[in-house]
């Protein structure tokens, strides 16, 4: 069975519920009471990005529009800019539930494979946590080259009068690509994320036997 | 003995040939004219940032950046920490909040931080540099080092997000926020309190994965900046200054504009206000070189 239908099958009819359990801060997407100062004050909003504005994804959540919610595109053109949040008059942590939806979403198989930014956001996390610092040249290539050989040169070459500018400047290190900067107790990194992985897994799952 | 001492997160844009390279530079000139001292916290990590969302979860990300609080306590006991990043400010203090508001996921990330053989006993307070230059140091004792005022350089304070919002400086509005503002006339520059850009999205990580939408933002921050009459952007934050700066040239492509418009850090303003020269205010990692600056960086000092 995979991840979907168990959480499919086990919150059948109460997506809010399973949002509630499942989704960091999602206990408080029944407190919004659709006045939509989020979706004005969301910058990407004005360029027809999002499908779903945020109180519109939290409306559908408590009318169980399941499928509709966990594959949209809308979480994931969050540039985490916190206006949503300073402005909620319920104040309620919108950004975080945002991402906690699209984490979730991303988790259970349902996120859409080739939204950028949801590639682009598990490819940061992979990046930082693989040698505790950040490679921002590897970062950069990981993302032209998402499509394929041909596509990734294309990129690249896109990029290419920005990167010589950057090297030219001392902010890009084409060393980087031979390893670059990196902590010294990676293993140790590595052992206490397992460790916290393993502890969010336990609790989530206790939730649902719950 | 310096006078102010900090356990100093520099965060990974800010290392050796890295897209902020040049904000820890002139960060470096600049606490060594204010007398502060930044202990590196050793082995630090990356805070995961915002972007990391689809894979970090909850406990992982906090677990990331109580890391360096259990670091920075164990090496740098009763000093605050400081970040010069807007997203390494914010993640390690929205950490911070998380965990001092919920014992679970206290344990919890004490539990995993046991598999790195550290603890915390007392996390560290988490500032960002601006409000130590603001709270612990003052606008007086900063001006007090101008030796070389910007006279006569219009300069558009563009704050960003994340050192503003959700927590942002205290005492400072969201929509407004006044600080950059002051810090500009502070150089002896022009500020432009009106820049009605001030507090807007550069897009964030989307500048990389959904490049056309964040330039749409960028091409309206540095348009008012135009607008106001400024000669150059000043920023505290290093995304906002790599989005704001690097795409200038795409954004002429795509909308047919002539942008070319320099961006700073504050950092290196006051660096050259107080004296430095080109190098040491890092002017060289500009891509948009600001020529005025280098031409006030080479004047003599009037002491």
């Amino acid at each position: 069975m995979s991840a979907n239908t168990a959480v499919a099958d086990k919150y059948r009819n109460n997506f809010l519920k399973e949002i509630e359990e499942q989704v960091e801060m999602g206990d408080w997407v029944k407190m919004c009471m659709q006045c939509g100062v989020c979706s004005g004050s969301c910058p990407t909003n004005f360029q027809s990005a999002w499908e779903h504005p945020p109180q519109e994804l939290f409306m559908m959540i408590r009318a169980g529009k399941r499928e509709e919610v966990l594959t949209s595109t809308s979480m994931w053109n969050c540039t985490s800019c916190y206006n949503c949040i300073v402005r909620c008059p319920r104040k309620l942590p919108i950004t975080h539930i945002m991402h906690g939806i699209a984490e979730y979403a991303h988790r259970i198989g349902m996120a859409p494979k080739m939204q950028p930014t949801r590639f682009f956001s598990g490819l940061f996390w992979k990046n930082a946590t693989h040698t505790g610092r950040v490679n921002e040249l590897k970062l950069s290539m990981g993302l032209y080259f998402k499509d394929g050989f041909v596509q990734g040169i294309k990129n690249g070459m896109a990029m290419q009068s920005v990167a010589l500018g950057l090297v030219k400047a001392g902010r890009l290190n084409v060393m980087e690509l031979f390893g670059g900067h990196k902590c010294k107790d990676q293993k140790k990194i590595h052992a206490m994320l397992a460790k916290a992985y393993e502890i969010e897994r336990t609790r989530k799952a206790a939730k649902m036997a719950g | 003995m310096a006078k102010h001492e900090y356990a100093f997160y520099p965060g990974c844009s800010s290392q050796k040939g890295a897209s902020a390279s040049n904000y820890l530079t002139s960060v470096e000139s600049m606490c060594k004219t204010l007398d502060v001292k930044l202990t590196e916290i050793p082995d630090w990590n990356c805070c995961g940032a915002s972007i990391g969302y689809a894979e970090a979860g909850e406990l992982p990300r906090h677990v990331l950046n109580a890391r360096n609080f259990a670091l920075s306590e164990k090496n740098l006991p009763g000093q605050e920490m400081v970040a010069t990043c807007a997203a390494c400010w914010l993640g390690a203090r929205e950490t911070r909040e998380r965990l001092t508001h919920s014992d679970t996921l206290m344990a919890d990330t004490r539990e995993a931080l046991k598999e790195a053989g550290l603890t915390i006993n007392e996390m560290p307070e988490i500032r960002h540099m601006v409000e130590v230059l603001i709270e612990d140091l003052g606008f007086e004792e900063m001006a007090r080092h101008v030796v070389r005022p910007l006279e006569g350089v219009k300069i558009a304070g563009y704050v960003g997000c994340q050192t503003n919002r959700p927590f942002g400086v205290a005492g400072e509005s969201f929509e407004n926020p006044a600080y950059l503002d002051k810090m500009v006339e502070m150089v002896g520059a022009e500020s432009i309190p009106e820049y009605d850009m001030k507090v807007t999205c550069c897009g964030g990580a989307l500048a990389f994965s959904e490049p056309e939408k964040a330039q749409a933002q960028i091409k309206d921050i540095v348009e008012s900046a135009y607008d106001h009459g400024a000669e150059m952007i000043v920023t505290p934050c290093p995304l906002c200054q790599a989005n704001v700066e690097i795409y200038q040239g795409q954004i002429n492509q795509r909308y047919g504009t002539k942008f070319n418009i320099p961006v700073m850090y504050y950092s290196q303003l006051m660096v050259v206000a107080y004296g430095g020269d080109a190098k040491a205010a890092a002017l060289n990692g500009q891509l948009i070189k600001a020529r005025r600056l280098e031409e006030i960086a080479a004047k003599p000092v009037k002491r």
